[in-house]
């Protein structure tokens, strides 16, 4: 895989070669040549410097040929670029007749010089991702020396990225100027910029070197870097911070779209649906399939396929729920423990079935293209468009749920039932129509939900049983009946295990959110958002 | 005495003799004395199963009594069935010495993870006497705890299910933990022997057999004495109507917390004897799926029957060591099927079944 | 240490008329106050019980009567006011089964017994004896106790049905049965809740009976709709109106109260 990878890479370095051997005007003189080949380590690395100052693009093949060994000698003295094609000669760039004879070979010390000098000519080259690693290579290596070269690359880079990392490292020479304004001006530009990279920049400023003396001679500098790293450090918790926000918000979400079909059954019908889990991965695999419809039909479209799939999977997993309510559920209402164990043995058919049906390994839900990629706020802060998709799509579902649930006929009906069932059958309210209607739309969002799951993680048979525990947490939690709650708890859960993550690590957070869960239900046995009064006790 | 005399009837004594002569005599004499080829061996797996079943029998009583009996639903006690284990394992780990894989006097998994020393719970591990003790107070006390905590506030129904769920989830993310100190994923396993003999002999085999058959026999007597006194009594009041029973003068948490913690301890005691027998414990023996299996033995069996329980633990685990092996496939639909049909056909269980085809109202 | 201070406080606390009238009161509540949510189930709520009385508390769905009977049993906390009980026993502290202990009877408005005991246990569950758990592991009825439930069996006339279920008693048994518990506690104070509720004519009577027989020895706080068995059985009646006392007297003077009529009786 690297192999042939590594061969690609040489064959499209060659095809560079032979362009700029052959179209180019020949700056690079044979006694610099020959001092390259031969002469001793300090020389080459004077010419190799000389060769940077001046900006020579022409020169870029012959160091880098010296830098990977591709740099030979021959037998006549003349110095030869060997390619996988053909040996070409250093000076003219024509095809050299010579059989290469000795490979030059290079110290660590002008290694270091040849990759910095590499890098700084690359950043006249045309290719944006060259340019980019060169950028990045100079971030780390670049000496006093170039800061004119990066001053004039900094005047005609168009690409931002490539702009401010270039930025970055001219400020950074721009610390060790001569000209006390320079590197005050140089400070100020480099807390523009915030990250953990400049920080240590400047902090190496003002440590005590080995002569006991900061490298930074004069004493307001030293004060502005202070107040520069200060700054950066608030910046930098700043961003920490709202990254923690974000992914705790995309984690509350995604526990949001898990529990809002359970707070639909269990939280206002009162059903202990264990399989709700399982309705999640129905409605995962449902995308699934739709996927590989796409896929294999319609190719053109892939990137629509999830408008289809997020109807296809809420029909699924409501017919398969009002298929489980009309068959088993509705036998076992007012007996709650017993819906419980039927309902986890139907959650066990269900796994079953999709095991045979499609495998026992998980199967891949990929993103269409508009949801990969991220959006970087800064250099700390890169949130992925699948994890901003999803949060939105939470909104979608909790305003649609929040619509059928308060106006429509349905939602009217069925928050009746669940206040009083005998008063609304004397109405003339079809109780167990509702019912069914009721438990079949909580199930299609809880497909919803698997639609979204899938486009952030793997989809198997027990994809439903990792979310069940944490999906009944968040209802009871958020208090039975209480659609706010659900919200509240779910985006609560989500930002305290992203904010305990750092202290406690990922697992033990999770232990520690469950004792704290079982804690405040001792307090609160009625959830956060409590119903208080007689009937609700009894 | 006279009260333990009066817990069965003749016929009752009669059955319970029988049987604990068949498991205690019989079955072992059948398997060490006959030689392999013989008709009337009994060979080692199916001892070996049979002892597993008799541990799952000693789970079920524990569940009927905290559910059949009082009404409370536990959806972890696959955890104290683990804890149990784990106090034993812990003392099956020390047992192994030096012969483990690295030589060394600390468990393998120890010397693996770079430990240098036992960390301070695992003191006193390497004696039975110790083992035996954590084996009762570790399920003990985290029931006493958690129950106290639970049954003062008053959860109960669904809710208390749910949270023995999470509760028992958590602990298996915990012992999933290399760090835990527990093993992480592996668990304990490789156990060498106990208090001295071989855990391979097939006597100590046989040994751990007629132990587990002496407990089941043990704590059947002791459940059917508490469900025969007045604190039965109590306890079915409890699930019948526990707001009456508190207006009569009787404070539920403290009916509850005692049956709660007897029947983890009862629990840990089943793990106890499990792990020898089986020769490792993982946390995944505290997957949620575990405990609310335990759940359907006892509803299979008859819930409020302590025959009843002991029979559905026997049924299902027959049933899943044949199935599981005969038709791997079929097992979790026969398990999904039989928690639905049970739930929906046969809400009293097979024993009820059975005293409606004698028609015995019971 | 507390025991010291306590007599000292509650006397402070306690708004006792005269010596006399406190020692014959068995229940006294003063300015209690319990709301669900903003809704005030009680509103300033006073009463006195005397001993040995059978009072009947009446009013319309909503006047607060089973918050009322909540309170003093400790099923719901009053968020202000005081309940003292024979004196001395603060119920606001106590917890259920402690208020059983201290001598409080209740009986639920729909009639609620072991269904899957026999009568025998049903009434044997509600004898007063020590009701701990290592007790209740170890018990056996004594004679006395035998002799005991005998009597209360042949008071509420269930001799015949002792070791039947009592799930499969009648509506009217049910709720002679749970009369019949209380008194197994032998308590000090009964709270009955709709006592005739779905009872024959002729069982409505015993049930009458029953209670007044009960008065003097006990001291009895009745909850009823039934106006007819109310006016039969009541010295004194309380008409409880949005959670606070409306009219208080003899049955005569409270059915021709302004206010009773416009509220309750007036229709």
């Amino acid at each position: 895989m690297t192999a042939v990878k590594f061969a690609k890479h040489q064959r499209c370095l060659a095809s560079i070669l032979l362009v700029l051997l052959t179209g180019k005007a020949w700056a690079l003189d044979a006694a610099s040549l020959n001092t390259l080949a031969a002469g001793e380590v300090n020389k080459k690395i004077a010419v190799v410097e000389q060769l940077v100052n001046a900006g020579d693009a022409a020169a870029l093949p012959v160091l880098e040929a010296l830098s990977t060994g591709t740099l030979y000698t021959t037998e006549t003295g003349a110095v030869v670029i060997v390619t996988p094609a053909a040996a070409l000669d250093a000076l003219t760039g024509k095809p050299a007749a010579v059989e290469p004879l000795e490979k030059i070979s290079i110290n660590n010390r002008l290694r270091q010089h040849l990759n910095t000098a590499i890098a700084a000519l690359r950043l006249a080259a045309p290719d944006r991702a060259l340019r980019l690693a060169a950028a990045m290579e100079l971030q780390k290596s670049a000496g006093d020396a170039l800061l004119p070269l990066i001053e004039r690359r900094l005047q005609q880079e168009q690409d931002a990225e490539i702009k401010s990392l270039l930025r970055n490292v001219q400020a950074n020479l721009r610390l060790r100027a001569p000209e006390r304004e320079l590197r005050l001006q140089a400070v100020k530009d480099l807390a523009r910029n915030p990250s953990n990279h400049i920080k240590s920049l400047l902090l190496a400023r003002i440590e005590n070197g080995a002569d006991g003396k900061p490298a930074e001679p004069d004493a307001e500098v030293r004060q502005a870097i202070h107040s520069a790293v200060a700054a950066i450090d608030r910046e930098l918790k700043k961003v920490e911070y709202l990254s923690h926000l974000f992914s705790g918000l995309s984690l509350g979400s995604i526990l949001l779209l898990a529990a809002l079909g359970l707070a639909i059954t269990f939280g206002l019908m009162g059903i202990i649906n264990m399989a709700h889990g399982e309705l999640l991965m129905i409605g995962a695999y449902a995308t699934y399939v739709v996927q590989i419809l796409f896929k294999h039909y319609w190719p053109g479209a892939f990137d629509g396929y999830l408008l289809a799939a997020v109807p296809v999977s809420f029909i699924t997993a409501a017919l398969v729920g009002m298929a489980l309510e009309r068959s088993v559920i509705r036998h076992l209402y007012g007996r709650p423990l017993e819906t419980l164990l039927a309902t986890w043995g139907i959650s066990l058919l269900l796994i079953q079935t999709v095991r045979v049906m499609f495998g026992a390994q998980n199967v891949a839900v990929d993103n269409p293209s508009w949801m990969s990629g991220a959006w970087t706020v800064t250099p700390g802060l890169v949130l992925p468009y699948n994890r901003i998709a999803i949060i939105f799509f939470a909104l979608f579902v909790v305003a649609l749920v929040w619509v059928l649930l308060n106006r429509t006929r349905l939602g009217l009906y069925l928050r009746a039932v669940t206040q009083n069932r005998n008063m609304a059958a004397c109405m003339g309210i079809p109780t167990p129509k509702v019912d069914l209607l009721a438990f079949g739309l909580g199930s299609g969002i809880a497909g919803l939900g698997g639609c979204a799951l899938s486009q952030i993680g793997n989809v198997g048979p027990e994809l439903g049983q990792s979310y069940i525990v944490d999906s009944f947490m968040v209802v009871v939690l958020g208090g039975v009946g209480q659609l706010a709650g659900t919200i509240v708890a779910a985006l609560g859960l989500g930002e305290i295990n992203k904010f305990l993550e750092p202290y406690a690590g990922a697992v033990l957070g999770k232990i520690i959110i469950l004792v704290m869960i079982i804690i405040f239900i001792q307090k609160r046995p009625q959830g956060l958002f409590a119903l208080k009064g007689r009937s609700a006790e009894s | 005495m006279r009260r333990v005399m009066e817990l069965y009837g003749t016929q009752g004594w009669l059955t319970l003799g029988g049987a604990a002569l068949l498991f205690m005599v019989i079955i072992p004499l059948l398997n060490l004395a006959l030689p392999p080829e013989h008709v009337f061996h009994v060979p080692d797996h199916i001892v070996a199963l049979m002892g597993k079943i008799m541990c799952y029998a000693i789970v079920a009583l524990a569940m009927d009594l905290i559910w059949g009996y009082t009404g409370i639903l536990s959806l972890g006690h696959g955890l104290f069935f683990a804890l149990g284990g784990y106090a034993m394992g812990m003392y099956l780990m020390r047992a192994i010495g030096r012969e483990g894989m690295y030589g060394s006097d600390l468990p393998d998994f120890m010397v693996f993870l770079d430990w240098k020393e036992l960390p301070w719970y695992w003191l006193g591990s390497d004696h039975f006497g110790f083992a035996l003790l954590l084996v009762i107070l570790a399920p003990g006390l985290l029931a006493l705890v958690f129950g106290y905590f639970a049954f003062r506030s008053r959860v109960k129904g669904v809710y208390f299910a749910i949270i023995t769920q999470a509760l028992t989830f958590a602990f298996m993310l915990l012992f999933f933990r290399n760090e835990t100190g527990f093993g992480g994923n592996n668990g304990f396993t490789d156990f060498k022997r106990i208090l001295g003999f071989p855990l391979a002999n097939p006597s100590t085999k046989v040994a751990l057999f007629i132990t587990t058959a002496f407990t089941l026999l043990a704590v059947l007597l002791l459940c059917r004495f508490i469900v025969c006194s007045k604190l039965g009594r109590v306890l079915t009041a409890i699930r019948d109507a526990e707001s009456r029973l508190m207006f009569s003068g009787y404070d539920p948490l403290h009916y509850k917390l005692f049956v709660w913690t007897l029947s983890a301890v009862l629990c840990g005691i089943a793990g106890a004897l499990y792990v020898p027998q089986v020769g490792i414990i993982n946390p995944s023996e505290m997957s949620p799926a575990n405990s609310i299996e335990i759940a359907v033995w006892v509803a299979l069996g008859g819930r409020g029957s302590l025959a009843g329980a002991i029979l559905g633990a026997g049924l299902v685990n027959g049933a899943k060591s044949w199935l599981t092996v005969a038709f791997p496939d079929i097992w979790l639909y026969f398990l999904g099927l039989l928690f639905i049909l049970t739930t929906l056909f046969i809400p009293k269980g097979v024993i009820g079944l059975i005293g409606q085809l004698r028609g015995r109202p019971k | 240490m507390n025991a010291a201070a306590a007599p000292e406080e509650s006397a402070i606390r306690r708004p006792v008329p005269d010596g006399q009238a406190w020692r014959d009161t068995i229940l006294y509540l003063d300015g209690v106050s319990v709301s669900f949510d903003g809704f005030k189930a009680l509103n300033n709520l006073s009463l006195v019980i005397e001993e040995g009385e059978l009072r009947c508390v009446i009013g319309p769905n909503g006047a607060g009567k089973t918050t009322m009977m909540d309170v003093i049993t400790g099923k719901t906390r009053p968020d202000q006011g005081e309940v003292f009980f024979d004196g001395e026993t603060d119920l606001t502290k106590l917890t259920e089964p402690e208020i059983a202990h201290a001598g409080i009877g209740r009986k639920f408005q729909r009639p609620t017994v072991f269904e899957n005991h026999t009568v025998f246990e049903n009434l044997e569950l509600a004898l007063k004896t020590d009701k701990s758990v290592w007790h209740s592991l170890f018990a056996r009825l004594s004679s006395e106790q035998y002799g005991r439930i005998a009597e209360t069996l042949a008071l509420i006339n269930l001799t015949g049905q002792a070791h039947k279920r009592a799930g499969l008693l009648s509506h009217g048994q049910k709720q002679w049965l749970e009369i019949g518990m209380l008194l197994m506690q032998q308590p000090k104070l009964l709270l009955v809740d709709e006592p005739v509720a779905g009872m024959t004519e002729e069982e409505t009577e015993r049930t009458g009976e029953l209670l007044q027989g009960l008065a003097g020895a006990h001291s009895i706080v009745v909850v009823e709709h039934d106006m007819k068995f109310v006016s039969r059985i009541a010295h004194k009646v309380t008409v409880l109106h949005e959670g606070r006392v409306l009219a208080e007297g003899p049955m005569e003077k409270v059915q021709n109260d302004e206010r009773v009529i416009e509220v309750y009786l007036g229709r």
